[in-house]
């Protein structure tokens, strides 16, 4: 509950900061408390990838951006009066479409009855992994999981790819110069 | 005790919110970050013992090497102006 309230005075805060440094250090903050807060829930596993993908990478990324761009401030037309109408209709047709949504946690809601009690019947002497979830992961799902590491790593391939190549260039301007 | 420990940190998680949110410089927007990472690993270690499962502590270890990585990029950006990401300026460091 605590966690919560200061998530959303960062996020507040983050919202209404102008130093752009000062946004980047409060994400990585706001991150940190979000990891705070799977751990209250007992989801190591999610808090230690918000913590190492929010707090870890995305800061550097964001600096990284920081660098690149330029610091002078870009003026805003405050007032939209069409914009702010449209986004309240989406925002509250969206609240509309929770309503109809069985409440949070309920054990009879759809998605626990379809697969989850076959699963949790069955993890132990089908695959013998203690942890239902990694058991889904990795066993039930697994070439769903393969798919995923595929498109994961050809992006990074990608990516280095793309980086090699200006690398490359740059070297070569240097050389002429 | 461990209660009393939780709550402690909290508070303390609140003053390092307020400090990054206030800090006039810099350099006490980067430490208040950098403890709210710290505070993350003793709060995690202090609901794990709550809960009766010390096997989080080794997250923590995890977790306190993301916070260096974090805090070195960030003073690395303010030493040098950028993260070394233009590769001439790496080559001759």
């Amino acid at each position: 509950m605590i966690l919560l309230t200061l998530m959303a005075i960062v996020v507040i805060a983050i919202v209404t900061q102008r130093s752009l440094f000062g946004v980047v250090i409060l994400s990585g903050a706001y991150s940190f408390l979000m990891a705070s807060v799977l751990i209250v829930y007992d989801a190591v596993d999610v808090a230690m990838t918000e913590a190492s993908v929010g707090a870890g990478v995305s800061t550097v990324v964001l600096l990284g951006t920081l660098a690149l761009v330029k610091t002078r401030e870009a003026r805003a037309d405050a007032r939209q009066p069409l914009a702010l109408f449209v986004a309240l209709v989406v925002g509250a047709a969206l609240v509309w479409g929770t309503l109809q949504l069985p409440s949070f946690g309920t054990a009879d809601a759809v998605i626990h009855r379809h697969v989850a009690p076959y699963y949790l019947q069955n993890v132990v002497p089908q695959t013998n992994v203690p942890n239902v979830v990694t058991a889904v992961l990795a066993d039930y799902r697994g070439y769903d999981t393969l798919g995923e590491t595929t498109v994961i790593f050809t992006a990074g391939i990608g990516v280095m790819l793309l980086l090699r190549g200006a690398w490359r260039r740059a070297q070569r301007n240097r050389k002429d110069a | 005790m461990f209660v009393a420990a939780t709550l402690a940190i909290l508070a303390a998680m609140a003053l390092a919110v307020v400090r990054a949110i206030k800090g006039p410089t810099v350099f006490d927007r980067v430490l208040a970050g950098n403890s709210m990472g710290s505070l993350a690993i003793l709060l995690l270690a202090a609901v794990g013992f709550l809960t009766g499962r010390p096997e989080f502590l080794d997250i923590g270890l995890t977790y306190g090497l993301l916070n260096l990585i974090g805090t070195l990029a960030v003073l690395r950006f303010f030493r040098h102006g950028d993260l070394a990401y233009d590769p001439g300026t790496k080559r001759r460091r």
